[in-house]
């Protein structure tokens, strides 16, 4: 068997052909976000909000409403109590995070608990790739090009934010509300990656993209391109993995992205490990030969 | 009579439990260079953020050309300039991204530049003397230079009104020439220039005139007069010169940078609602 053949097999199932459509949109978007989450310094941000929406979208599963609509309610109601814990306490902001995210997390767990049909709702936890159907497909696509479409014409305006929001207040901008939609996105975003990886594993989408671009490139403009190239290839040939290996899909697209990140952390030309080694060990034997 | 490009009337500002401005009063002439002299925690800072309209005053008012501020930065009047340690000098922006930022205020939904745009940022760069180094990550210019690409940004949003927190810190003498050169410039050509700053010795070269700073204004006239010992003394609670101090253990010639904590302004953080955001430090 080549490696057409290789390639072809999988495409075969239908639900593989569902699976990897499904995991290379989440796999976009989650990355395009990433970039910023990864410039603002929110990679604890994203980790809560994507588990703090649990409780949200389980109880959007109950009542039969739009999962994306629990989400943000729950999103807000985590920023908010993070913001009042951070805020008219000694506690900081970290620990914060942690307290209410993990308590939401877990409020959620308990509902599902008590939830008949318990199986739908085990794999929020910890995605279901093979098990996408065509609703969970057109609810993704929905939602991942309504966010994309929103971060990509916005991108100016929240790169602005992420760098000066200072600036973006002096000239008549609100800070206020581009981090309120960065949040929102963040939310959308958490729904439409938890169908591939599920919530424990959403995190990793949306901070290993952006980080891994962020050492290939000086430009934030090129980051926007590489994080999503990376993640979609990654998150395709992860879903391969575990087709050939027998393992965990969603897992496997987190440790495939977690590969890229390693290779381009050690052998990035401008901000590798061993790039830079090198440079430094040249620069010296060039000093000590002028010497 | 036309108005002031800056007014402050009694402005308070409390965060918290800590007063940061205490009824200040403050008047500032179109194209004038005023120099804002005071320790940390003398409110500099919270006096920039009231006249941006990033802070509500608990009581006073702040008019800009006669205006609310939030009119003043709607028109893109107000240029600011930040304090280096408040910048991400790691974030993947060349120069020409930076500057560029400063036309966003003039261009629509989605903030794509046109051929007006790019020209007012290349002659910002040239004004500065940046145009070679226009496609430089922003982190990788020296101090000087990055004070100037935040400038250009100024120039290129059109700004009647710079404010430049800390603008010599890190700044070597040379640059600080070309920066003191380049806002003279700027405020010959109608500017109005508010600097805080630590460095009294580019004072009186840079402005037209200082303020005394110390949650209220205790003083407010020419460089050379505000900048006497027996003034500064008032503001800092000691002899900053070290003349005639018999007691040499008392905090080091230059400047104390100690002094009072700086108010402790929400920091980084969640957009929460109802929350100020990142701009917080102090």
């Amino acid at each position: 068997m080549d490696l057409f053949d290789l390639l072809l097999e999988p495409l075969g199932y239908d639900f593989m052909v569902r699976a990897i459509v499904t995991t290379a949109l989440a796999a976009i978007v989650c990355a395009v976000l990433s970039c910023w989450l990864v410039l603002i310094g929110w990679s604890l941000m994203g980790d809560a909000v994507s588990h703090a929406v649990l409780p949200g979208v389980v109880l959007a599963y109950i009542v039969g409403a739009p999962f994306a609509l629990g989400a943000l309610v729950f999103a807000l109601i985590a920023v908010t109590l993070i913001g009042v814990v951070r805020n008219t306490s000694r506690v900081k902001e970290d620990a914060a995070i942690g307290i209410v995210f993990t308590s939401l997390f877990a409020l959620g767990l308990v509902l599902i608990s008590v939830t008949p049909s318990q199986t739908d709702l085990n794999h929020i936890i910890f995605g279901n790739l093979l098990g996408v159907s065509i609703p969970d497909l057109i609810q993704v696509l929905v939602l991942g090009v309504v966010t994309f479409a929103i971060l990509v014409l916005k991108r100016r305006d929240l790169t602005l934010y992420a760098f000066d929001p200072t600036h973006a207040h002096a000239i008549g901008l609100s800070p206020k509300r581009l981090g309120a939609l960065l949040l929102g996105l963040l939310a959308l975003t958490s729904v439409v990656a938890l169908q591939t990886v599920g919530v424990v594993l959403v995190v990793a989408m949306l901070i290993i993209p952006g980080a891994t671009a962020y050492l290939l490139t000086d430009r934030f403009s090129r980051m926007l391109v590489i994080a999503p190239a990376i993640s979609a290839v990654c998150s395709i040939a992860g879903i391969y993995f575990s087709y050939y290996l027998d393992t965990a899909s969603g897992a496997m697209v987190v440790l495939t992205q977690a590969a890229a990140f390693a290779a381009v952390y050690l052998f990035s030309p401008r901000q590798g490990l061993i790039g830079t080694r090198l440079a430094m060990a040249r620069r010296r034997k060039a000093a000590a030969l002028a010497a | 009579m036309s108005n002031p490009a800056i007014l402050v009337e009694n402005v308070t500002v409390h965060y918290g439990e800590v007063l940061a401005l205490d009824a200040a009063s403050l008047t500032v002439e179109a194209a004038r260079i005023c120099g804002l002299v005071g320790m940390n925690g003398s409110g500099k800072s919270t006096l920039f953020k009231a006249i941006m309209g990033m802070v509500k005053p608990d009581a006073g008012r702040v008019l800009i050309n006669g205006e609310s501020p939030a009119k003043a930065r709607k028109t893109g009047g107000i240029g600011y300039v930040p304090q280096s340690e408040d910048v991400d000098w790691q974030f993947p922006l060349s120069v020409h991204d930076v500057v560029m930022m400063g036309r966003y205020g003039h261009q629509g939904f989605t903030r794509r530049a046109s051929r007006a745009d790019r020209d007012a940022v290349d002659l910002a760069l040239d004004r500065v003397e940046l145009s070679e180094f226009a496609n430089r990550q922003i982190g990788q210019l020296s101090g000087g230079q990055k004070k100037r690409a935040f400038v250009a940004r100024g120039i290129a949003q059109g700004a009647t009104m710079m404010l430049l927190d800390e603008p010599f810190a890190g700044v070597d003498k040379r640059s600080e020439a070309t920066i003191t050169r380049l806002l003279k410039e700027l405020a010959a050509d109608g500017c109005t220039i508010l600097v805080s700053t630590h460095d009294l010795h580019a004072l009186p070269r840079l402005c037209d005139e200082a303020v005394l700073l110390m949650r209220k204004v205790l003083m407010h006239g020419p460089p050379e007069v505000v900048l006497q010992p027996e003034h500064l003394a008032m503001a800092f609670g000691l002899d900053v010169l070290n003349r005639d101090l018999p007691d040499r253990d008392l905090p080091a010639p230059g400047l104390p940078d100690r002094g009072l904590p700086a108010p402790g302004l929400p920091d980084r953080g969640l957009p929460a609602p109802g929350v100020a955001n990142r701009p917080g430090r102090n």
